[in-house]
Parts: structure tokens; sequence; C-alpha cells
């Protein structure tokens, strides 16, 4: 049992392999597309391997301290950012095998020409709770 | 209210059920709901038999349920096919529960799953919270689960071991949420000890309970870890260890040598040990020996490469580590500590830092860095 996260992107990972921009798709490939993630959630769900997925917009704020007694300093979105993340999904599952295959699933979603996007999906393992077995040594 | 007892008759309980012929998933979902009625009910109008109350109750939910999906099934024009309860053999009725829970074909977290609320009578929300999951989640994972095992007929002879590995991963997932997961681990264990004579299943509540006689000792106030060494030995649990090696004792008096009763014999060794410094480390390179002749797992060669190093040195305990799979997790951890103890400390500060890199786990990933980070600052200075 172990948790993953699937990280698509907006900029950042690979090309796929049917790299055509959303906005150049047909509303019946865009709704298709929305149906079958929304499928794909309904699915993990019934099989017992769906803990969250959320959609994030597009552009963000940097924000950090600026020392005592000021407001924060933000700045930004900064369009040259390499890496720009578009949504998550987090899965509980019993291997690691298991995890590759549910996100090559994903990455088969339909875009254009109602054909699979071959999105390039990065999958993280969370690190797990410490067991309680595993008794360390001085070393780990 | 006594959920301890409660969930203690869940077992029972639910294969009364069963043996009046409600089939398992259905006699499950009816015993749930006995037990949350009794959470409502007990407190202001506690019963004089809790058992005789649950199996009232619970066989009523289960007649209720019956009826209306029998009415359904009319509606569908549906034959109604019960098949009458046959003769009941002579099998102890909570040991197939825990065979059927941890049947082969399930998964081990739907296994777990199952196991938590049918054995050890926890409600889904509590499973969920354990797991950190969606209530809804774990609703399917355990309802999947009972329909993978609804064509095993209960009776069906089960393997022990595979028991055991359900009750070893509960175990192990440790703490989170309002369920002890440990302690129920062990609490499950015992209970399977009072029905099977068995010296694996003696051999591995022996190894929760020294364990878990550890767990107080194991990690500091602000959350991280304390190694083995560095532990306050007052701080165990004396009246835990003393159960565990007098059930590990008579388990090996046995001469039925397996996993279980050798981890729990290595963490008896620690157990006895007054100080880090008093442990017997060549007995404990004897266990382990012992361990990898019952088991082909790498980790125990990578274990026993930290007792080389203990009882022979840090260069012996090097040579043991060469012979290891370095791609296991932990063996650039293991490496790191014998280069510190052998006074290389350039080096176990590059192994501490890359073994933080490949940690699975938080608190592992922080005590490995505070480890790499102690001797940079030394050697800077």
């Amino acid at each position: 049992m172990a948790k993953y996260l699937l990280l698509k992107h907006y900029r950042g990972a690979p090309a796929a392999v049917n790299d055509v921009p959303m906005d150049h798709w047909t509303p019946e490939e865009i709704s298709a597309h929305v149906q079958y993630m929304r499928d794909f959630a309904d699915r993990l769900e019934k099989t017992g391997e769906y803990v969250d997925g959320q959609a994030l917009a597009p552009e963000g704020t940097w924000v950090r301290y600026d020392g005592e007694g000021r407001p924060p300093v933000t700045d930004g979105p900064f369009a040259e950012t390499k890496d720009l993340v578009a949504g998550w999904m987090v899965i509980d599952v019993d291997s690691y095998d298991r995890a590759v295959e549910l996100a090559g699933e994903l990455s088969a979603a339909p875009g254009a020409g109602g054909k699979p996007i071959h999105e390039w999906l990065e999958l993280r393992p969370f690190l797990a709770p410490s067991p309680t077995v595993t008794d360390c040594h001085a070393g780990g | 209210m006594d959920e301890a007892l409660l969930r203690s008759l869940t077992p029972s309980v639910l294969t009364v059920l069963v043996r009046r012929g409600a089939d398992f998933a259905a006699a499950e979902d009816a015993v749930q709901d006995a037990l949350v009625e009794a959470v409502r009910v007990w407190p202001a109008d506690p019963p004089r038999d809790a058992k005789g109350w649950l199996i009232t109750v619970a066989w009523r939910k289960f007649l209720d349920q019956a009826r209306a999906d029998s009415a359904r099934r009319r509606r569908e024009d549906r034959v109604d096919e019960e098949p009458a309860p046959g003769p009941t053999p002579a099998v102890d009725d909570t040991l197939q529960l825990y065979f059927l829970c941890a049947h082969p074909s399930l998964t081990p977290s739907s296994a777990v799953a199952l196991t938590l609320r049918a054995v050890g009578g926890l409600t889904t929300r509590q499973i969920a919270e354990a797991y950190l999951v969606p209530e809804t989640t774990m609703a399917q994972r355990i309802s999947r689960a009972k329909r993978t095992v609804s064509g095993v007929r209960f009776e069906q002879p089960g393997d022990v071991a595979t028991v055991l590995r359900v009750l070893y991963l509960v175990f192990n997932e440790g703490y989170s949420g309002d369920i002890d997961l440990a302690a129920e681990a062990i609490r499950l264990t015992r209970q399977l000890a009072a029905h099977i004579d068995h010296p694996e299943v003696a051999g591995l509540l022996a190894l929760m309970l020294l364990h878990h006689a550890r767990r107080a000792a194991r990690t500091a106030p602000d959350g991280s870890l304390v190694p083995l060494a560095e532990q306050d030995r007052g701080r165990w649990d004396t009246a835990s260890i003393a159960e565990g090696v007098g059930i590990l004792q008579a388990a090996l008096a046995r001469d039925r040598l397996g996993e279980f009763q050798a981890q729990a014999a290595i963490a008896a060794l620690h157990a006895d040990a007054p100080t880090a410094g008093e442990t017997d480390w060549v007995q404990i390179v004897e266990w382990y020996d012992e361990l990898a002749r019952l088991t082909d797992n790498p980790v125990v060669r990578l274990n026993r490469a930290v007792a080389v190093g203990e009882a022979d040195g840090p260069r012996a305990g090097l040579a043991a580590l060469a012979a290891v799979d370095a791609s296991l997790p932990r063996h650039a951890a293991v490496a790191a500590y014998l280069h510190e103890r052998d006074g290389d400390l350039t080096t176990a500060a590059l192994l501490y830092a890359e073994a933080a890199r490949k940690a699975t786990n938080l608190a592992e990933r922080d005590h490995l860095t505070l480890r790499a980070a102690r001797l940079n600052s030394r050697r800077c200075r």
C-alpha cells in the first residue's frame, strides 16, 4: 500500500505524441476528454484506489517573506518558468507497477482527432509514514 | 461503553450469522450496522448479555435487508434461491474468518481492510482515517474485497502464513488517526493465537510485543527518530518485553523455527541488553544467519551487515555489505553508518546525504539528513 502523485504539466514535461493544444480541439473532442478523466476517477474510486484529484489554474503568484512587520513580497507570474503543474491525482495502490499501469491509462486520455494524447505524466511516490518494525540502527 | 469488548465480540457474532445461513458479505454488513447501533444505544441502556444483544440485532438487520432484497428480486421477477445451511463441520469459526479475510485471492490492501472490519470490528471510517484515504474509497475497497471472496466456502482450509502476513502489514503501518494500528494488530494476533496453536503465530506475537515495548523511546518529543543505540532504555515497557520473551521461549522450545520467531529472537536480544554497548551482537549475527536460511529476503543480509559491523568491527561489516545488492533501500544508509564507525567521516557524510535522497519515509529522511549535516559541520570546524 503506497500513495503516489500523478502530476500533469502545462509545461515542462516532454512533448506528447498527439501534441495539439486543447484550444485547437473540437468541442466534442474536449468533452470526450473531460468525460474520460471523470470516468477514470470514478473507476479508481470503485477499485478503492482513489485518494484525491485537483486541477490548477495556470497562472500563479510567487510569494516570499520580506522581514518582520512587512507584508510578503509577491511577484510573477513568470512566463519563462519551465515547469508548470496543471493538476494532480493521488492514488493509493498495492505496488509501483500498479501505479505505472494507472498512469499509463490516464495518459491515454483522448485529445485531437479522438486519439490518445500519450501525454507524459510524472509519477512521484509519497514519503510513507515510518514503519514500526524497521528499528533504525544509527545508520537509518 | 466498552468499545474493546464490542470489537472483540465482532468475529463470533459474524460467524454465528454465517452459520445460520447468511452469506458472508450480507452478514458482515449486518454486524457493522449492529455495532453502530450498539455505540448509539449502549451508553444509556447497556445490555446484560452483550454478545446475545449483538447477535439479535445483527440477525434482525440481516433479515430486514434480505427481505428488502428478495422483495426487489420478486419485483424483478426472479426466483429466490437461498441455499439451505448445510451440516456444520468441526472447524473453528473465528479461525475460518481470519483465513477468509486474508484469502490469497485478495490484494494485500484489501485483505488488510477486510480483516480490520470483519475481524477487528473497526468502522469503514476508522479504517479510512488510519490509512489516509477517503471513506468512499475505503468502502469500495471493502465491498470489492467481499465480492472477491464471495465464492470461497467458509469452511475451506486456509494458510496461517497468509494471515500472519496481513497482521504484520497492519502492525507495521504504525500510527495515524484515532486508531492505533500497532495495538490493533497485537490484539488481533493475540486473539488468533488463542484459536490456533502454531509457533509462528506465537513468533509474530512476540515480535510485535518486543517492538511495541520500545515505542515510547523510539521517537523524540519533536517526532524525530531515535536510533536503537541512543534510546532511553528506561522508557522501554518491561512488562511487554517480559511477555514477548516468554511467548518466544515457549515457541522456540518446540523446535519449529520460522521467520517471525527468528526476527523476534533478534528483537529479544536487543531488549535483553541493559545498555547498547552490552548487546550480544555475536548471537544476533547467528540469528541473522538463521533468518537468511529461512528467507531469501535481501533486507536480511543488509541488516546482517550492520550486526557483523558491531560484532567484528566496521571493516568486517563493510565486507559483508559488499555482497549485498546495492540497489536496496537503506543500503547507502548502512554503508554510511559503517564508514562513520570506521572513521571515514567524509565518505560517511556523502553516503548519509545519498541515503537521505533515497529514503522512502519522512522521519528516516530527516534523520539521515541530520547525520550528514552533523558530520559536515564537524569537518568544517
